[in-house]
């Protein structure tokens, strides 16, 4: 019985290609979830996600050090007798001062200027940490943006793959794995935020867009071209090999560089999330997420993918998916 | 071998000048010697989440009378600049985004909310003609020359806002209280008052449920525009309150042109009349006319500080924006946040890059212990084109530096799991650290060219989108990129063939293998 587990696992580290359809399934574990929760967010909300001000417009309005004791009711009474009633507040106590957050609506500059009078009466003075405010034209514009952002820059690696593969057959394929294992990423981490949105009410901003094209799209990508380009050299080596074994040989030959990498990489990121600032935590996290599971998927998608193509399985693949699920892959490598 | 030994001198002077750099007391370099004539401070420039600041998009308020195009944004934004400059802030940034968006940055400011009044407001200035009555300062008028909401920007407030429509909303709350009053012994005197006073809350109350910041219907003729100014500076009354010193000029032929005849005409006509000095359609002072003024000279007086004269007359002296401007962005950071997180950042910078080198040093040893050099190299180098160069730093900036120190090493780990595979395939030393490192390459080029196509579309998303924070982080990862190319492979190859023929780099230990022919892949 122990044997066999450890012939199991021999055989997982060792087969990784021949249980391509488990990875699949592992994949959509994590990524099913996170549909859901996106589904559940799209329906309460209007969104996938739970936007910040810099994609809806709004306010963010952080103050502490007030001279006089903060009184929650008053703050409320002067944000509606300037028109912001709706505003959420929230306090927090850092080192023995207490602070304030203040969430609105688009406060313009005259708006901005008679509150803070009001405050000034009420409180005497402050210290302003931050105000941020952001018209919601400007908020749906970025939005806008981002996914153009997005679209090219998977445009622009899709056709830089496709140019630098140009020499094995079928270069285009390869463009396309990649970009299906960087969709996974990008799912995966919209996916957790969807998440996190609805549990802890974390919300995204311009840069977990940034934490999006950076860890999917830059190192996703990186990663699978390390794979892809041994199996690049492997073809021209030994161009008789059968192609599935070919891939496992190539996958498992970086496979040490891809750990390790990785683990460099999440090093700092973890000294960064951990003691880094607070308003950077969660595009920290982001990143982590994104390039964990590009590294994920450079291994047990992108690659799995290519031979899913090459071997013309697409059609079974999707008999699988959706057919007889009692009878998981089993390894077929030649 | 000969050319290994220049490399290496290379990096050493390459290692020095970058330290040089990154020193913190860095003195810049002013030299003055011979025609040569270079004045540079090297420092860090720190972004507005670091230092504390204000980051503002400003967008045209379009309208017929005042388009938005290419020559009133390029004249807008000249102005803007004339304005920030004027309230001496080092390294303002100004830049046009967009058709009809400027965007505003101003590290390190104090008082935000007041420089948005003084740079973004529109500063029509104009003298209106108000008849025998006077207004009360702060009263929003229509002119001749439009109506108020073709003018009055966001920017264009004063404290005294909100005094005119408070006046007008509190009357009819008072006026309950006073009905029950006239009973019986009162005096025919006090009857009156109280019937005047009845009529006018009759009609203050009709009137109420229109806003009550709608201006009176009357339109005033403007008799002359900011265009005419001279000059305007800061002065101080007979009682030492600031006030605005102005005068007119002359700006062509025509007799709409001539500034100190208009308005000695126009004196010299309405002696006793009041004139109403109006900054983007909000009454600022309304004087009454003395006598003729005919030297074409004049002052403004009123309720503002010292400060608000002095920004008014930066507004002045520039004249009025050719397109109404609002803010429809405004990122204000205290100085405090910011510098609470660099210093957070920088312990956990220290932290990952101490375990990247434990980790390198480890598990490739030798090959390893080259590769946590030429990382300090890099450290190095980086830091010291963010100076030079100069990179302004945001906290994304600084997370993408420490992001790409992980990074950095990717490609020595690419090399160095070659080498020890061509090792196991029984190559010589000095053989597998050559194919280590061509075998290599193709993966670390083609890898880091899609990151850097990457980060060039997020540099083009954040130039748009005026993120600095965006702009900030794609270009300190494309650097880092960039730089680590050169440090983890010229770098660590020259190190590494500077060894081969030492004992050191003898031993199978050294490069991470069991110490006799391994097992076959």
């Amino acid at each position: 019985m122990l044997e066999a587990i450890g012939n199991f696992f021999k055989d997982l580290v060792s087969n990784i290609v021949g249980r391509r359809y488990w990875w699949f399934a592992l994949s959509g574990l994590i990524i099913i979830p996170g549909l859901a929760a996106m589904i559940i967010s799209t329906v309460q909300t209007g969104g996938p996600l739970k936007p910040a001000i810099d994609f809806t417009g709004g306010t963010l309005w952080e103050l502490s050090n007030f001279q006089n004791p903060l009184d929650l009711g008053a703050v409320r009474e002067i944000l509606t007798k300037n028109g912001f009633g709706d505003a959420a507040l929230q306090t927090s106590e850092k080192a023995g001062q207490q602070g304030l957050m203040i969430r609105a609506k688009h406060i313009g500059s005259e708006a901005k200027a008679a509150i803070d009078t009001d405050l000034k009466e009420r409180f005497g003075g402050y210290t302003e940490l931050r105000f941020e405010s952001v018209g919601p034209a400007i908020g749906a514009e970025v939005a806008q943006r981002a996914q153009w952002a997005v679209g090219l820059a998977a445009l622009g690696v899709l056709l830089y793959i496709s140019w630098a593969f140009r020499q094995v057959p079928n270069p285009f394929r390869y463009g396309a794995c990649a970009i299906i294992a960087l969709l996974h990423d990008v799912l995966v981490v919209i996916g957790l935020f969807a998440i996190f949105g609805l549990i802890f009410g974390i919300e995204v901003d311009a840069l977990f867009l940034t934490a999006l094209l950076t860890g999917p799209i830059g190192f996703s990508v990186h990663d699978t071209i390390v794979v892809f380009d041994r199996i690049r050299e492997n073809r021209k080596r030994y161009p008789n090999e059968n192609f599935e074994r070919l891939v496992n040989h190539s996958i498992l030959q970086t496979l040490d560089r891809s750990i390790n990498t990785t683990l460099t990489v999440l090093f700092t990121l973890t000294a960064l999330f951990l003691f880094g600032g607070v308003t950077v935590r969660y595009f920290v996290l982001a990143l982590l997420i994104g390039i964990t599971t590009g590294a994920y998927s450079s291994i047990f998608n992108a690659s799995c993918l290519l031979v899913v193509w090459e071997n013309g399985e697409i059609g079974r693949f999707f008999r699988r998916l959706f057919g007889r699920k009692t009878q998981p892959a089993v390894a077929r490598g030649g | 071998m000969q050319r290994n030994t220049y490399f290496l001198i290379f990096i050493v002077i390459l290692a020095i000048v970058a330290i040089w750099v990154d020193l913190p007391t860095n003195p810049g370099i002013h030299i003055d010697f011979a025609g040569i004539k270079i004045d540079r401070d090297i420092k860090v420039h720190e972004g507005l989440d670091l230092q504390g600041g204000l980051q503002v998009i400003l967008q045209a308020k379009e309208s017929e009378a005042t388009p938005a195009n290419a020559e009133t944004m390029a004249a807008a934004k000249g102005i803007v600049e004339n304005r920030v400059n004027a309230l001496g802030v080092s390294e303002p940034l100004i830049q046009l985004q967009g058709s009809n968006r400027i965007i505003v940055e101003l590290p390190g400011i104090k008082d935000p909310a007041q420089a948005i009044q003084t740079f973004g407001r529109t500063g029509l200035l104009e003298f209106i003609d108000a008849g025998s009555t006077s207004l009360p300062a702060g009263t929003i008028v229509t002119t001749t020359l439009g109506g108020p909401s073709s003018v009055a920007a966001e920017g264009a407030t004063t404290p005294l806002t909100p005094t005119t429509p408070l006046t007008s909303t509190v009357a009819p709350t008072l006026a309950p209280t006073s009905v029950p009053t006239p009973t019986l012994a009162v005096t025919p005197t006090l009857a009156v008052t109280t019937t005047t006073g009845l009529t006018a809350t009759a009609a203050a109350t009709t009137t109420a449920p229109v806003t009550p910041t709608v201006p009176p219907p009357t339109i005033y003729r403007t008799v002359i525009t900011g265009k005419l100014l001279k000059s305007a500076e800061v002065g101080f009354d007979e009682t030492g309150k600031p006030q605005i010193n102005f005068a007119l000029q002359k700006v062509g032929n025509e007799p709409q042109d001539d500034g100190p005849k208009i308005f000695a005409d126009y004196t010299s006509q309405n002696v006793g009349k009041f004139l109403a000095i109006v900054l983007d359609k909000r009454v600022i002072s309304c004087p009454s006319i003395q006598s003729a003024i005919t030297n074409g000279s004049g002052r403004i007086t009123g309720q503002f500080t010292l400060q608000e004269a002095k920004n008014m007359v930066i507004v002045l002296k520039y004249g009025a924006l050719p397109v109404p401007l609002e803010v429809v962005e405004n990122r204000t950071v205290g100085p405090t946040l910011g510098q609470d997180s660099v210093r957070k950042s920088l312990v956990a910078g220290a932290i990952g890059l101490l375990i990247v080198i434990a980790f390198m040093l480890i598990y490739y040893r030798l090959p390893g212990f080259l590769a946590d050099v030429a990382l300090l190299l890099y450290a190095a180098v980086v830091f010291a084109l963010f100076k030079l160069i100069p990179v302004t730093l945001t906290l994304p900036g600084i997370a993408g530096f420490i992001l790409s120190i992980g990074m950095a090493v990717d490609a020595n780990i690419l090399i160095f799991e070659r080498m020890k595979e061509e090792l196991r395939w029984g190559k010589t030393l000095g053989a597998a650290v050559e194919a280590g490192f061509a075998r290599a390459w193709t993966s670390i080029r083609d890898s880091n060219i899609s990151t850097m196509i990457t980060c060039a579309i997020l540099f083009w998303f954040g130039m748009n989108f005026g993120a600095s924070i965006i702009r900030g982080f794609a270009l300190t990862l494309f650097i880092g990129v960039a730089v680590s190319l050169f440090t983890a492979i010229t770098v660590t190859r020259t190190f590494l063939r500077s060894l081969m023929n030492t004992e050191y780099a003898k031993s199978r230990w050294a490069f991470g293998l069991p110490p006799e022919k391994a097992e076959e892949v």
